[in-house]
C-alpha cells in the first residue's frame, strides 16, 4: 500500500513551526496562527513524511457477496465494469479515459467493452458535460469524467443551467437523469492551486443535481453505482489522495449504497463530528484523541451525499449529544459546513450546549507551499473539540 | 598586448549578454569570424494571406550568440529542474519546456520588451526570456521567498513585467490575452500582445470566443498555437478534427512556422507583429515544435510515443544544435567559444539551484496576503472560528 507521500520541506518549516507554538501576536492584537500550548503539536516528527491522516479501512462487507482487495481507483473501475456489463447503453468518456485515465480508474474497460463505449474527448470540459447531457437526454447512460475537480468550472454553466434544470423546465418531458459526472477531488499533498480544490459547495447551491463524496473503496463503488442508477444528474467526487492509499475488501458484484443517507460510523454521547471524503479519516483520529485525552465520546457521521443531505441523521445525533463539529477542506466562508450549521441550529437550537464549530480551510486560494498549514488537520479539530467541551 | 587581449576577452564575454553592444575588434582568435550571414528559412504555409514572412534572414554574430546562450540556459534550467524534481526538492507539478526553446527565443527576438506575452503552464522558458533571472525561476519552483512570485505560485504561476503568466487552466489565458490586446489598442502605444496556447487547448471553446472578439474589434493580438504534437498523452490526430491549427482562426489569417528554427520563428513573429501593429487585426501563428520530456514530471513521455521518435527529433531538429551548426559552419563562432558559453551557463544554473535549495520559504504570514487589495489589514477567517489571520495585502 503506498502511503501518500506528503513531505514537509525541512529546516525552513521546522523553524517557523517552533516559532508558532510559542504564540505570536500581531500588532493589532490578532493571533497569528498560534497553536495552543495545551495541544501537543509534534510538528516535525509527525508531519515530515506522513500524510495528514491515517486511513482506516471499513470492515469487510459480508452482505454483498465475494470480496476482493481493491484500492479506491480499482473499486471505481470495478463499478464501471459492472455497469458497462449490465447496461448496454452505458458509455464512459472524458479526457484520457481510453488508456485508463490519469488515475487509472478506467483501466482495461476499453479493451473489454470496445472503443465506442469508452472513448476520449478532446480538451473541453464544457463540451464534455454538454455532450453528456445530450447523450443522457437521448437515453444513454452517460458517465463523464472531468479530469480534476478544479477544471469543472468551464462546465459549471452546463451543469447548473442545463443539467440541473432540464426536468423542471420541460415539465418532466425531458431529463438528463442518466448523466453522472465523476471527478477527482480534494487535497493531495502537492496539488497546489489547481489540483486540490473541493468545489462541492458551489454545486450545493443548485437544486436539481446530486453530489456524492465517498470515504473509501467500499462506499465508492456502492455510491457510484447508486449515482449511475439514480434518475437525476449526479456529480461524484472521488478523493484523489485516497486513490492508492485506501485499500479495502470490496465486493466484486454490483451493489448499491443508498444516496442521501448519512452513515454513523461511531456512536457517541458527547459530541457529533460530521465530515465527508478524506476528512472522515482525520475525524476518526480526532475522535480517538478526544476519547483518550479528554474522555469525550464522539459520534462520527460520514455525510456521503452532500446534496440532498441527510438532515435527519445529523439532527438526531445533535439532539443526543448537544455539540456539533463540521469539518471540510474547502474554505470556511460559504463552505458546505455553513449550510449544515444553519440547518442544525434551526432544528436543534434548544439542544445545543455549545456553538456549532466549523473547522475548515482558510479563506484563501488553495496554497502551493502552505498546504500543511492550510488543511484542517486533526490538531485543529481537536482544539475545536476542547473548546466546545469547555464552553 | 596581453592586457589588450584580456580586455577584449572580457568585453566579448560581457558583450555576448548585453544587447546591442558591438565587440568587433580584431583580436587573436576572434579576427576570423564573420560578423553576419544570411540564412534561408523554410517557407511558411499561409492561410488568408498573400505574402508571408521573408524566406531569408540576416543573423549577426552577437544575436546568434545571444540566442544560443538564451536557449542553452533554458535547456540547462529545465534539465536542472528535472533533476531537482526527482530529488523531491521541487514538488507539485512541473511542466518542462526543453525542445521548444526556439519558440520562446524566436518570439522574444521578434517583439519588443514593451510588448506583452501571456502563455499557459509550460511557462519557465517565457519567464526567462521576459527577463526574470534563472535564480528567481528556480526559487519559485522550489517555493522559496526569492522566487519570482514570492514562492506562492510555483511552476505554473510565474509572472514578470509585461508577462502575464503562467496560467493553470487550459485555454483560460487566451481571452485574457485578447483583453490585454484591447488595452494595447486603447492606449495607443503601438504594442501587441502575444497570446500562446497549445494544441490541446486549441479545442477549448473560449479560444474561439477570443478569435471572434479579436477579429471583430481588430485587436493587435498574435495568437500562437505551440503545436508540440501531443496534448498531454493524446496525439493531435486523436484530439482534433482539423490539425491545421493555423487555419482554425477561420476568418483570421494564419501562418504555419517551423518552431524548431529560431530564425524562422523570429521572422514569422516580426511579420506577425508588423501585421498587428499596422492595425489589420489579429493574426494566428502555429509553431510546429516538440517537447522532449513528457507532459509533466509525472509523465515518462514514452507511453504514447516511441523513444525512437524523440531521438530522431533530438538528432535532426534540435533547435540549439541547429543554431550552433549554422554559426560554426558559417564561421560565426568557434567550438571553444561555444564550450565556454556552455561552461558559464552550467555554473550559473548550479548557483541558481543552490540558491533555490537554500533560500528560506516564504513566511507564514504570506498565507493570507494578497487575497484582496486591502487598505487596512483584512481579517481572514481561519480553520477555527476563533483563529483569525491578518491579510496584509
Amino acid at each position: 500500500m503506498a502511503a501518500p507521500r506528503l513531505f514537509l520541506r525541512t529546516l525552513g518549516v521546522k523553524s517557523s513551526l517552533t516559532g508558532l507554538t510559542g504564540g505570536v501576536h500581531g500588532s493589532l492584537g490578532f493571533t497569528l496562527l498560534k497553536l495552543s500550548p495545551g495541544c501537543t503539536a509534534k510538528p516535525t516528527a509527525q508531519r515530515r513524511h506522513a500524510a495528514h491522516f491515517t486511513y482506516h479501512p471499513d470492515p469487510v462487507p459480508t452482505q454483498y457477496g465475494p470480496t476482493q482487495k481493491m484500492n479506491l481507483f480499482q473499486s471505481v473501475t470495478s463499478a464501471l465494469d459492472n455497469i458497462l456489463a449490465s447496461d448496454p447503453t452505458a458509455v464512459i468518456f472524458g479526457e484520457d479515459v481510453a488508456f485508463g485515465g490519469v488515475f487509472r480508474c478506467t483501466v482495461g474497460l476499453r479493451d473489454k467493452y470496445g472503443k465506442d463505449r469508452v472513448f476520449n474527448t478532446p480538451l473541453c470540459e464544457q463540451g464534455i458535460v454538454g455532450f453528456g447531457i445530450g447523450a443522457a437526454a437521448a437515453g444513454a447512460t452517460a458517465i463523464a469524467e472531468i479530469q480534476f475537480a478544479d477544471y469543472i468550472y468551464p462546465a459549471f454553466d452546463q451543469i447548473v443551467n442545463e443539467a440541473a434544470k432540464y426536468r423542471y423546465r420541460s415539465g418532466n418531458l425531458f431529463d438528463c437523469g442518466k448523466l453522472t459526472i465523476r471527478s477527482p477531488w480534494g487535497c493531495v499533498g502537492h496539488g497546489s492551486l489547481y489540483h486540490s480544490q473541493s468545489p462541492e459547495a458551489f454545486f450545493a447551491h443548485c437544486p436539481g443535481i446530486k453530489i456524492v463524496v465517498p470515504r473509501g473503496p467500499v462506499q465508492a463503488k456502492g455510491l457510484l453505482l447508486s449515482c449511475i442508477e439514480d434518475k437525476n444528474p449526479c456529480i461524484f467526487f472521488e478523493p484523489k489522495i485516497l486513490y492508492r492509499a485506501a485499500v479495502e475488501q470490496v465486493p466484486t458484484e454490483a451493489y448499491h449504497i443508498p444516496l442521501s443517507q448519512a452513515e454513523v460510523l461511531q456512536e457517541g454521547s458527547d459530541l457529533t463530528l460530521v465530515a465527508w471524503g478524506t476528512q472522515v479519516h482525520v475525524m476518526r483520529e480526532v475522535a480517538a484523541m478526544a476519547q483518550e485525552k479528554l474522555g469525550v465520546s464522539c459520534e462520527l457521521i460520514d455525510l456521503q451525499t452532500i446534496l440532498p443531505w441527510d438532515t435527519e441523521t445529523v439532527c438526531k445525533s445533535v439532539v443526543k449529544t448537544g455539540r456539533l463539529l463540521i469539518s471540510h477542506e474547502a474554505p470556511v466562508t460559504g463552505g458546505f459546513a455553513a449550510e449544515i450549521s444553519s440547518t442544525v441550529q434551526e432544528e436543534c437550537f434548544l439542544n445545543l450546549e455549545a456553538p456549532i464549530s466549523r473547522v475548515c480551510g482558510y479563506d484563501t486560494p488553495f496554497p502551493h507551499i502552505f498546504e500543511p498549514f492550510y488543511i484542517p488537520d486533526k490538531w485543529k479539530c481537536f482544539e475545536a473539540v476542547k473548546r466546545m467541551i469547555n464552553y | 598586448m596581453q592586457n589588450m587581449l584580456t580586455v577584449i576577452a572580457n568585453a566579448f564575454k560581457a558583450g555576448a549578454k548585453i544587447n546591442g553592444s558591438r565587440v568587433m575588434v580584431s583580436a587573436r582568435s576572434f579576427a576570423d569570424f564573420t560578423p553576419q550571414a544570411s540564412f534561408d528559412i523554410k517557407r511558411c504555409d499561409l492561410h488568408r494571406l498573400d505574402e508571408g514572412p521573408s524566406v531569408q534572414t540576416v543573423l549577426t554574430r552577437e544575436d546568434g550568440l545571444k540566442y544560443y546562450r538564451t536557449m542553452q540556459t533554458m535547456r540547462r534550467m529545465e534539465l536542472k529542474a528535472d533533476q531537482l524534481y526527482k530529488q523531491k526538492i521541487i514538488r507539485g507539478f512541473c511542466h518542462l519546456y526543453d525542445g521548444q526553446e526556439a519558440c520562446a527565443v524566436g518570439i522574444e527576438a521578434g517583439i519588443n520588451p514593451t510588448d506583452h506575452v501571456i502563455t499557459a503552464y509550460r511557462a519557465h522558458g517565457y519567464t526567462y526570456t521576459r527577463g526574470v533571472p534563472v535564480k528567481e525561476i528556480m526559487a519559485e519552483l522550489t517555493g522559496r521567498r526569492g522566487g519570482v512570485a514570492k514562492g506562492k505560485g510555483g511552476s505554473m504561476h510565474m509572472y514578470a513585467t509585461n508577462f502575464y503568466g503562467g496560467n493553470g487552466i487550459v485555454g483560460a489565458q487566451v481571452p485574457l490575452g485578447a483583453g490585454v490586446a484591447l488595452a494595447c489598442q486603447y492606449q495607443g502605444k503601438n504594442e501587441v500582445c502575444v497570446t500562446l496556447y497549445g494544441d490541446g487547448a486549441a479545442n477549448q471553446g473560449q479560444i474561439f470566443e477570443s478569435f471572434n472578439m479579436a477579429a471583430l474589434w481588430k485587436l493587435p493580438c498574435i495568437f500562437i498555437c505551440e503545436n508540440n504534437k501531443y496534448g498531454m498523452g493524446t496525439s493531435v490526430e486523436r484530439a482534433s478534427a482539423s490539425t491545421d491549427y493555423y487555419k482554425r482562426g477561420d476568418y483570421i489569417p494564419g501562418i504555419r512556422v517551423d518552431g524548431m528554427d529560431v530564425l524562422g520563428v523570429r521572422e514569422a513573429t516580426r511579420f506577425a507583429a508588423d501585421y498587428c501593429r499596422s492595425g489589420k487585426g489579429p493574426i494566428l501563428m502555429e509553431l510546429q515544435t516538440y517537447r522532449y520530456h513528457g507532459h509533466s514530471m509525472s509523465d515518462p513521455g514514452v507511453s504514447y510515443r516511441t523513444r525512437e521518435e524523440i531521438q530522431e527529433v533530438r538528432s535532426k531538429s534540435d533547435p540549439i544544435s541547429m543554431l550552433k551548426d549554422r554559426m560554426i559552419s558559417n564561421n560565426m563562432a568557434s567550438v571553444e567559444e561555444i564550450k565556454d558559453i556552455d561552461a558559464e551557463i552550467r555554473k550559473e544554473i548550479e548557483e541558481a539551484a543552490q540558491f533555490a535549495t537554500s533560500d528560506p520559504e516564504p513566511p507564514l504570514e504570506d498565507l493570507c496576503n494578497h487575497i484582496f487589495y486591502n487598505d487596512a489589514p483584512l481579517e481572514v477567517r481561519g480553520t477555527n472560528p476563533w483563529t483569525r489571520l491578518k491579510s496584509m495585502s
